[in-house]
């Protein structure tokens, strides 16, 4: 029997005050364009993406997430000089996965987020990558290497920032 | 089907979602960049996001400022003598690439060449970027109110950095040249081979369009060609750093930028560029982009005691919104004019313009030492102009004679005394506030009006005089 398999009444849901859940995702917008002009190594982190998989798999409803995913993604796409829509793509299908792993999983330890996240990280690249060259013909490379280091730089980074996150939380 | 609907109702609605994102980011790409649909979102989410920015990056720049101007001083004054004696190098070494210089200039002119001129710069501070690898752009926090305009190129005081890709009411989105998206005209500065500099996913730089037959080694340096009708001719791209051979018949060849484009502060947005032949008076007054931002960049030391190349402000550049910082920048520049204090070196192979005044300054009597040059009809006073002939002039304890017509510098020489009555016998100071004597030995070159006076373009814009 998988222990951290949840039974739908077992699952405690979250909900987040409007303030919080406008200004969490503001806030990690603007750390990523604000950081890795002093901090170069910062750009290997996608910290929208690491509130999306948050706030989806707290709240736990895939129709939420999704919308959450693609808003994020779509606000993050308008600070790149690209058209807009290709993180937003990504980000919902992310989104709307979290959110409905978050249903069946309990994903409230570090070990299961450090997986979860490394694993979204990596379909949000694919996406990302299908999606810019396939669509928008960017000349992108496959960088599995870096790929796969980003994302457990990401896993890494998202254990502590979810603990700090889930003080924000509100029994829904 | 509704009950099919309603029971993948997430489904659905994820479908659906991704059904209105994948047609918007069609309609997008299909789309030419002339008509920004998504101009709106673009507005709202900078709108949301520069402002806490340009907070952030205000303070930022007064906590390291403290730091720099307060606590970071020591061992400033063992660094400022080592800097001293490498200017009386510099300044050594100025006086014959001037020369050269000015040669250059007057054969260009003679072969009718047209040069372009950066004419107006606009400072701005970086505050943002993208957020992204993949998608190389920053933002600086100046935008249309401040003039800025689409396509303007954007340097620092190493080399290129970009160009202006969107405006916004108060901010703009530049395009780093290591984007995969963009393309720079590049020019070897030896071999002068013609390439294009793009950028890769990587964020390197890469030089493109370059045969392999032809020869490429690590270390030449690369500057702008000018083609691509953005960035003027000259200014340093990077370095070659690595070449390969590539998959076609090019090199692969891979360049590290000169400007810093991971480590961006203030750049500098070129708002203006004229296209002009150059005069002869710009021989020996041209200036380098590098040396208009050494001036004007916050993060350069300011008083360095000449500039990058030691020359006055040069005729045609303008710095909008002249503020008084700036005005002194130029009256230092003007007043430790390297040919002014190497007056009389035995090293220089013709006599400069300043060496006449020298000569001429040195006969006035003593206690009057800016009689010379206050007396001309024309004179600009300004006080650091003044007082630089006169230290120059009693420095020089023997003045070379006066060799009024052989050589460039005499050229120069009349051709800045054209501007007044022939028959007057003063020095005159040119519109660079560069004393230039009128010694009876010039007379009649003077009435001949040589080649590169006379034909000065009426429209040409003259340099700015610090006013006392």
């Amino acid at each position: 029997m998988n222990v951290s398999y949840t039974s739908r009444e077992q699952i405690e849901v979250h909900r987040f005050s409007l303030p919080a859940a406008i200004l969490i995702p503001l806030l990690a917008l603007f750390l990523q364009a604000f950081l890795p002009l002093r901090l170069h190594f910062f750009e290997i982190f996608d910290l929208p993406l690491l509130v999306t998989i948050f706030l989806s798999v707290s709240r736990r409803n895939p129709v939420t997430g999704l919308l959450t995913g693609s808003i994020i993604g779509l606000l993050q796409d308008s600070l790149t000089h690209q058209p807009i829509g290709i993180y937003g793509i990504a980000k919902t299908v992310v989104g709307y996965g979290a959110s409905s792993l978050g249903v069946k999983l309990d994903v409230e330890n570090s070990g299961s987020r450090f997986l979860l996240v490394y694993g979204f990280y990596i379909v949000h690249q694919i996406i990302y990558l299908v999606v810019a060259r396939g669509m928008v013909g960017q000349d992108l490379a496959w960088r599995w290497g870096h790929m796969a280091f980003a994302g457990l730089a990401n896993a890494a980074l998202a254990v502590p920032l979810f603990l700090i996150l889930d003080r924000f939380k509100q029994r829904g | 089907m509704e009950n099919l609907l309603t029971r993948h109702r997430n489904v659905t609605i994820l479908v659906a979602v991704l059904f209105v994102e994948v047609v918007g980011l069609a309609v997008q790409v299909k789309r030419t960049a002339d008509t920004d649909s998504t101009r709106l979102i673009r507005v709202w989410t900078v709108s949301a996001v520069t402002p806490f920015e340009k907070a952030f990056a205000a303070a930022q720049g007064s906590i390291s400022g403290a730091w720099h101007n307060y606590f970071a001083l020591r061992g400033v004054r063992a660094q400022n003598q080592k800097l001293q004696d490498e200017i009386e190098q510099l300044r050594l070494q100025q006086v014959r690439l001037a020369e050269d210089a000015g040669q250059a200039r007057r054969l260009q002119r003679l072969l009718g060449f047209k040069e372009q001129f950066i004419a107006r710069t606009l400072p701005a501070q970086v505050i943002g970027s993208s957020g992204s690898d993949m998608s190389r752009v920053v933002y600086i926090d100046k935008g249309e109110g401040d003039g800025v305009m689409q396509d303007m190129a954007v340097i620092t005081a190493d080399g290129v950095v970009g160009k202006i890709l969107r405006v916004f009411a108060a901010t703009s989105q530049v395009l780093l040249i290591n984007d995969p998206s963009s393309g720079v005209g590049a020019l070897l500065e030896k071999s002068r081979l013609q390439g294009v500099i793009k950028g890769t996913a990587n964020g390197e730089l890469v030089l493109e369009k370059m045969m392999s037959d032809e020869r490429v080694q690590p270390g030449d340096q690369l500057q702008t060609s000018g083609g691509d009708q953005i960035f003027p001719k000259g200014l340093p791209i990077g370095t070659v750093k690595s070449v390969s051979p590539g998959r076609d018949v090019f090199l692969k060849i891979t360049v590290k930028p000169a400007a810093q484009l991971n480590q961006l502060e203030e750049v500098l947005v070129i708002t203006q560029v004229v296209e002009r032949q150059p005069t002869a008076k710009e021989a020996q007054t041209s200036m380098r982009a590098a040396d208009i931002l050494a001036a004007r960049l916050p993060s350069v030391p300011e008083n360095t005691g000449i500039p990058a190349t030691g020359v006055p402000l040069p005729v045609g550049v303008k710095p909008p919104g002249a503020k008084p910082t700036e005005t002194k920048s130029a009256a230092k520049a003007i007043t430790k004019s390297p040919a002014r204090e190497t007056i009389g070196l035995p090293g220089s192979t013709s006599a400069p313009a300043e060496t006449h005044l020298a000569g001429e300054a040195s006969k006035l009597p003593a206690g009057k030492p800016d009689a010379a040059v206050t007396s001309a009809p024309g004179v600009l006073p300004a006080a650091g102009a003044v007082g630089a002939s006169a230290g120059s002039a009693t420095r020089v304890k023997k003045p070379r004679p006066a060799k009024p017509v052989a050589g460039p510098a005499a050229q120069v020489n009349t051709g800045t005394t054209t501007q007044k009555p022939p028959e007057m016998p003063q020095p005159a100071v040119t519109g660079a506030g560069v004393a230039a004597p009128a010694p009876k030995a010039v007379g009649p070159e003077q009435k001949k009006a040589p080649v590169g006076t006379e034909q000065n373009p009426p429209n040409v814009p003259q340099a700015e005089n610090p006013q006392p």
